[in-house]
């Protein structure tokens, strides 16, 4: 079943659309340790191969961003780092994907140990229906933290972090949900590194945001830069060159003769290269706005 | 001020014409609904009113014998009914919710696509079909047969109620599991929970109200049910605080034994069993609606 589509798919390739690059090319400047490895992966959802063949490294202590058509499979990609993935029934992935040397998906890894130093933030805010202090309280106690002063400080953190404590202080006892969509943006990524993750994947964390939430998320994300690596997955570019140091950009491969789509990674590099200086035409036509 | 007063009012109303006649056919169709709904509830409530209060009294609901029934109504009352039906109702309850609430939350977190459960989820379907008097037969055939005439108790009768309220409390569980967001689930796995920690610290919480709204909501169904205590709790007409052993009695079976009897006394008792049922499942409801808005104090 998976194998002529896979013909299929390097077929179009190489005739209809300029060679990929799949190689890093000498960056603006030097990249830390590769804290993840991508080699070959491509993801299944049931029969459907929902992103083909990506390669990437992802380096420490940067923001890399991930861009890229709707469909193509960035968030995709960006679940299966700490296998949120696993959670869709029929959802596989095939290929390489290690964490710090380990193998993400080797035989004895824990999807709970996986996610427990690689968090996520997703698209929409989720926080719990509970207070604003158990919402953060809640990573910390899974983690075993029962001390009432360990948790309050803890919470204050982490708050202090996410640029919300000022907002929140007085009234942490209320409902996370009484927040605004900013604010509760900001208490779902307190949340997250109130378990101290090593990785934060944040899938398009400013798409639900006004324009100034959306700066305070931005200047939050460059501050959070320090500590964590950050995976990000955005549909606006201004955002991408104004947070990440590397940029991937994804893009819809379409099998007229066959009726598939799947999703690529058309080229990575500096975010500065990808915008400036781009080596695949499409990079060239989305970055330019002249495709999707 | 000038330019506003030469400009003609915007007519801002439904156009006239089919558009309209539609939306007043609607509505009128809707009062109508409603009152075909309300009017035979307010005779029933009206007539067990009129017919039950005057016999109501702190006697009638706490008098422990049940009087013969030539006696007028002013002698004995209900109370060994008023203790049957509660503690009949709360030990089904006792085996029903917290079975009924396992199995959906096995069918809602676990099940998945499983054969299992699909196929636990028929048979409650099937289940919540079966007529209550078939559940009294089969708890009379499986419990009460066996043992004879001590087989007739309150807890064979509790068995039966449970038996009804299973496939109710799994149902309405169930769809308020199913309610709660996919969006809150996968922050909590986000987080390094486990499926169990999901569960019980964000799914079960999120869905407490309408899981304990549900729960009562079945209390009170179980409670005025006559079908499935008849041929499980025997007849008495003192109270039997103990379930266990001996026969009981319940404000249903006493209605239904009581307005047949050509003696205005007893059916006069009958009508204020009626009334103290419909307090009873009343009381429930209620509750209901204060749990529900309690413990979703946190939802906004
Ligand atoms: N849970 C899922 N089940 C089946 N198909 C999915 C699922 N999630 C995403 N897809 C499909 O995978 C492809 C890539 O989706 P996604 O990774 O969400 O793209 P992007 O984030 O780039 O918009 C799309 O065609 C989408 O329809
Ligand atoms: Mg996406």
């Amino acid at each position: 079943m998976e194998q002529p589509e896979q013909d299929v798919v390097t077929q179009t390739v190489s005739t209809h659309l300029p060679k990929l690059e799949t190689t890093v090319r000498a960056t603006s400047q030097t990249p830390g340790t590769a804290i993840f490895e991508v080699k070959n992966v491509s993801i299944y959802y049931g029969a459907f191969k929902a992103v083909t063949d990506v390669s990437l490294p992802i380096y420490e202590n940067e923001v890399t961003a991930f861009i890229g058509s709707s469909g193509s499979g960035k968030s995709t990609v960006l679940r299966a780092f700490n296998r949120m993935n696993d959670l869709v029934q029929g959802a596989r992935v095939d290929g390489e994907m290690t964490y710090r040397g380990a193998d993400l998906y080797g035989k004895d890894v824990s999807a709970t140990a996986v996610r427990r130093r690689i968090g996520m933030v997703f698209q929409k805010p989720n926080p719990f229906p509970k207070s604003i202090y158990d919402n953060v309280a809640y990573g910390p106690r899974i983690n075993g933290i029962r001390n009432k002063a360990r948790l309050d400080e803890i919470v204050e953190k982490s708050l202090r972090r996410a640029a919300l404590w000022d907002e929140v202080k007085n009234r942490l006892k209320q409902s996370g949900l009484a927040l605004s969509g900013g604010q509760a943006q900001r208490l779902c990524i307190a949340r997250t590194i109130a378990v101290e993750p090593d990785v934060v994947l944040m899938d398009e964390p400013a798409s639900a945001l006004d324009p100034i939430a959306t700066l305070a998320v931005e200047d939050l994300i460059r501050e959070l830069k320090q500590n964590y690596t950050i995976v990000i997955v955005t549909h606006n570019m201004q955002q991408a060159t104004r947070i990440s140091d590397r940029t991937a950009f994804f893009s819809v491969l379409t099998d007229s003769k066959n009726d598939t789509r799947t999703g690529v990674l058309v080229e990575h590099g500096p975010t500065q290269q990808i915008f400036e200086d781009p080596r695949d035409s499409r990079t060239q036509a989305y970055v330019t706005g002249r495709m999707g | 001020m000038a330019a506003v007063s030469t400009q003609r009012t915007a007519d801002l109303r439904e156009p006239s014409g089919w558009r309209r006649a539609k939306n007043r056919l609607a509505v009128g169709s809707m009062w109508f609904a409603l009152l075909c709904v309300l009017i035979p509830l307010g005779f029933v409530l009206a007539s067990v009113l009129v017919k039950g209060a005057s016999v109501i009294s702190w006697q009638f609901l706490t008098s422990s014998t049940i009087p013969p029934n030539v006696l007028p109504a002013n002698f004995g009352g209900m109370g060994a009914a008023v203790v049957g039906t509660l503690e009949i109702t709360a030990f089904a309850s006792v085996i029903a919710i917290p079975l009924g609430v396992l199995g959906a939350i096995y069918l809602s977190e676990y099940g998945g696509n499983r054969p299992l459960a699909r196929l636990i989820s028929f048979l409650s379907d099937v289940m919540t079909g079966v007529p209550s008097i078939v559940m009294g037969l089969f708890i009379f055939t499986v419990w009460v047969i066996p043992r004879g005439l001590s087989g007739y108790s309150g807890m064979a009768g509790s068995f039966a109620l449970a038996c009804l309220m299973l496939p109710i409390v799994i149902r309405s569980s169930y769809e308020i599991l199913r309610l709660v967001p996919d969006s809150l689930r996968q922050g909590s796995y986000a987080l390094g929970a486990t499926k169990s920690r999901v569960t019980l610290t964000v799914v079960l919480p999120a869905a407490a109200g309408g899981l304990v709204s549900g729960a009562l909501l079945a209390v009170a169904r179980a409670a005025g049910e006559t079908a499935p205590l008849l041929f499980t709790i025997g007849a008495v007409e003192a109270t039997n605080s103990n379930i266990f052993s001996g026969s009981n009695t319940a404000l249903s079976v006493q209605i239904f034994d009581n307005v047949l009897q050509p003696y205005t006394g007893a059916v006069d008792r009958g009508w204020g069993a009626a009334l103290t049922l419909i307090a009873i499942a009343f009381i429930f409801m209620i509750a209901a609606r204060l749990v529900t808005a309690r413990f979703n104090r946190y939802s906004r």
